[in-house]
């Protein structure tokens, strides 16, 4: 499936954020292989050195492995994946605070609100 | 492939003027521009089909001329096959006049595409007729390849199918890849420059995702500022 992607940053960060996410949810898991360059590129219908700076920066997250002639595979230490979380937590609460902050909310009451949504369900 | 100082006039009209750019191995360039900025023509140039009134064009250090058709493909814009000739006449008539075309990779081409190669291309859709002439071009080993909106007029579906030829058949690490287009938001992901015309002058050329990291915008965004233009 060709993916579709925001305009206001660039596509292999998309990617790595992507497939970081994939990892966090458990839809790829440690160990598990990733697809050739190519194939991946066909897939996500990217340009081939896009993928190719993809895969770069997920070894230099240390996100994944890649083993000689063997290919790419996601990390198996949980340090690795677990402080990847965290960064995504907090990276999410930012982009989440300047987005209600462009709409002149503040930060607690938002809390406020998101107190009673948890209470009510 | 270099260009330097390349100017085109035709019955003493500019085409295109004092173009200077060169076009690196293993990218896929993308060339935009309003209609009549000079696309079409600086690909024709490129491929060796029309002569520059000045200036150069070379490919690894050789100046291009008609014989370079040996090395470089190109696909015009418009529908250059026989109605009466089937996909496969189609690619044996190729594989009698290129060294370098070869049947067996438009065939598997065309059953990537899911294209049927046994029936006349006057019976064929505009979309299918699209798909045997991309496996066509496709099919030939080429130094550099040039495609003149390969997109246009086609839907969705068959888009993305020749987008994703182009990135499974072509390989890119041996050749460079020069195509013009109108669909930029769709086609910006398989590009990693953009060049943009205007009024026969190259305005700008820039790599897409720096244009994404320092400007956070897209490629549209980033032509239709430096047109100036508003667009309505």
């Amino acid at each position: 499936m060709t993916m579709d992607f925001a305009k206001d940053r660039p596509i292999y960060l998309q990617l790595v954020e992507t497939i970081s996410g994939d990892v966090i949810k458990g839809k790829l898991k440690p160990g598990d292989k990733l697809p050739s360059v190519r194939e991946f590129a066909l897939e996500s219908g990217v340009n081939v050195n896009t993928v190719q700076r993809v895969y770069k920066e997920l070894e230099l997250m240390e996100l994944t492995e890649t083993k000689r002639g063997q290919g790419t595979f996601i990390t198996t230490n949980q340090t690795v994946i677990h402080s990847i979380r965290e960064q995504m937590k907090e990276q999410v609460a930012m982009q989440f605070v300047t987005s209600i902050e462009s709409f002149g909310f503040t930060v607690d009451e938002i809390i406020e609100v998101l107190k009673n949504k948890k209470g009510g369900n | 492939m270099e260009v330097q100082q390349l100017s085109f006039q035709y019955k003493r009209k500019t085409i295109l003027e004092r173009l200077t750019f060169s076009i690196p191995q293993g990218q896929i360039v993308g060339l935009i521009g309003e209609n009549g900025s000079g696309k079409s023509t600086l690909l024709k140039l490129m491929a060796g089909i029309l002569k520059p009134t000045s200036g150069t064009i070379e490919l690894n250090g050789e100046l291009i001329n008609r014989r370079h058709t040996n090395k470089i493909a190109y696909l015009p814009d418009i529908d250059l096959f026989y109605e009466k000739l089937t996909g496969d006449e189609v690619f044996s008539f190729y594989q009698s006049q290129f060294e370098n075309f070869s049947s067996k990779k438009a065939n598997e081409i065309a059953s990537f595409l899911q294209v049927p190669t046994n029936v006349k291309l006057g019976s064929l859709s505009k979309g299918n007729r699209a798909r045997i002439k991309l496996a066509t071009f496709l099919a030939r080993e080429a130094e550099l390849y040039l495609l003149d909106e390969p997109f246009a007029g086609l839907d969705p579906i068959a888009r993305e199918s020749l987008m994703k030829a182009i990135i499974k058949f072509i390989d890119t690490e041996h050749c460079a890849v020069v195509m013009s287009t109108h669909e930029v938001n769709e086609v910006e992901p398989i590009l990693d420059q953009v060049m943009l015309l205007k009024d026969g002058h190259l305005c700008a050329m820039d790599v897409v995702e720096d244009i994404r990291h320092e400007r956070g915008e897209n490629t549209v965004n980033w032509m239709k500022n430096l047109y100036g233009k508003r667009v309505r």
